[in-house]
């Protein structure tokens, strides 16, 4: 076990580089995220990640907890606070520091090509997110039916998503899923 | 009415530099210069910001952006919905969880750096207490009886939520551009998702390429 101090530096420096990374949002830097939480400094497993996105996902408020989470479990309230701050800060200075320079060149040339080249990349990244998500979370045919049908009541209908964690929530509590 | 009289003002001093000036004002998303038919509305102080965005984090779950509409655009009148979607475009083209950086631009907008620091903190405070609460809560009694069973549950079908996230990403945006997208999606979740490439390095050697070739694409098809 190491030292909490030398935990909390990993924790920041980690999520300070991805905080500066995650065009597109939260979603699309949990590839990373898992990688480094789970293969590079064994936090945790990979079942323990998809529980802790769950949990993050099943929570109020912004996907970026999930960072939250992974603080927590490194090095407990410390750590979270830790993850947190920097998942959060590096990118709200920029985006402070931006703010009037960009609508002072809305019509550039080039910020129309760096959103139209990021936007792809983005998209791969979510793509992963949603792969790594899936097989970290199901373990047998039915879990799988469920991410389906997850899937496919959130691609297709505008019902809110609050509705399929709870009712998978409610089915894995009946004892249905495992 | 104010900012628009100093403008006046301004253009009897300067007629070639209040030209560029107006221009810029005509196309800045800035809520306070714009006329005020659009948006009457502003909040007061770093308070009011606090507020609403605590409102707006606490009442989303699974991304709060259309909750951040809601409030900002229907219940409190702050932005124009044109403006909420310009402001929108800008925090998902910078880096950062995209309704965080909403909260950074809005308060800043609005109140400066401590509208910004207002809004940031509003967003943020409660849901964190709250993912602790229950994060401490599952590492206590996750294990027992048939909990592990709903948190399995939980996770299948929040990783549900991703892939229709991906996917409504994704249609639209191969549909539009399938030579100059459709690649590089393939490249990205390849490296990224199958073979755990770091991140750093995917993006280093894929953005530029992608943000070239959508350059290249777009400058051929509006010289």
């Amino acid at each position: 076990m190491k030292p909490l101090g030398d935990t909390l530096g990993v924790l920041f420096v980690q999520f300070a580089g991805l905080s500066l990374v995650a065009f597109g949002g939260a979603n699309a830097v949990i590839p990373e995220i898992q990688r480094e939480a789970v293969d590079v400094n064994h936090w945790m497993t990979a079942r323990e990640f998809a529980a802790l996105f769950a949990i993050a996902q099943a929570a109020p408020g912004p996907n970026f907890m999930i960072s939250t989470l992974v603080g927590w479990k490194a090095a407990g309230v410390p750590g979270a606070l830790v993850a947190t701050a920097a998942m959060c800060a590096p990118s709200c200075l920029l985006t402070f520091g931006i703010v009037k320079v960009w609508d002072r060149y809305r019509d550039a040339w080039w910020r129309a090509a760096i959103g139209a080249g990021l936007a792809p990349v983005t998209v791969g990244l979510v793509g992963a997110s949603a792969w790594l998500l899936t097989r970290a979370a199901d373990l047998q045919w039915r879990l799988a039916l469920v991410t389906a049908v997850t899937a496919m009541v959130t691609y297709f209908t505008r019902l809110n998503p609050l509705w399929c964690l709870a009712a998978a929530g409610g089915l894995g509590l009946a004892g249905l899923l495992s | 009415m104010y900012r628009v009289n100093s403008k006046i003002l301004y253009c009897k001093l300067n007629a070639n530099r209040v030209r560029l000036r107006i221009t810029v004002a005509d196309r800045t998303s800035f809520p306070m210069q714009q006329a005020p038919s659009t948006t009457a509305e502003a909040p007061r102080s770093p308070a009011d910001l606090f507020l609403a965005f605590l409102e707006i984090g606490l009442s989303g779950f699974g991304g709060v952006l259309p909750f951040a509409r809601r409030m900002l655009v229907e219940k409190r009148g702050w932005l124009a919905p044109d403006v909420f979607n310009e402001t929108l475009a800008l925090c998902q083209t910078l880096p950062g969880p995209n309704v965080v950086n909403l909260s950074i631009v809005v308060g800043s907008r609005f109140a400066g750096a401590w509208g910004a620091a207002a809004a940031l903190a509003g967003l943020v405070v409660a849901p964190v207490a709250i993912v602790l609460v229950l994060a401490a809560l599952y590492g206590r009694y996750g294990a027992q009886g048939r909990l592990p069973g709903m948190i399995v549950g939980l996770g299948a079908a929040a990783a549900g939520l991703v892939v229709a996230t991906a996917a409504k990403m994704a249609v639209p945006l191969i549909q539009r551009r399938p030579v100059s997208g459709g690649p590089f999606i393939a490249a990205v979740f390849l490296a990224v998702g199958v073979l755990r490439f770091p991140l750093i390095w995917v993006l280093l050697a894929l953005a530029p390429v992608s943000i070239v070739v959508a350059w290249r694409v777009s400058a051929r098809r509006a010289p």
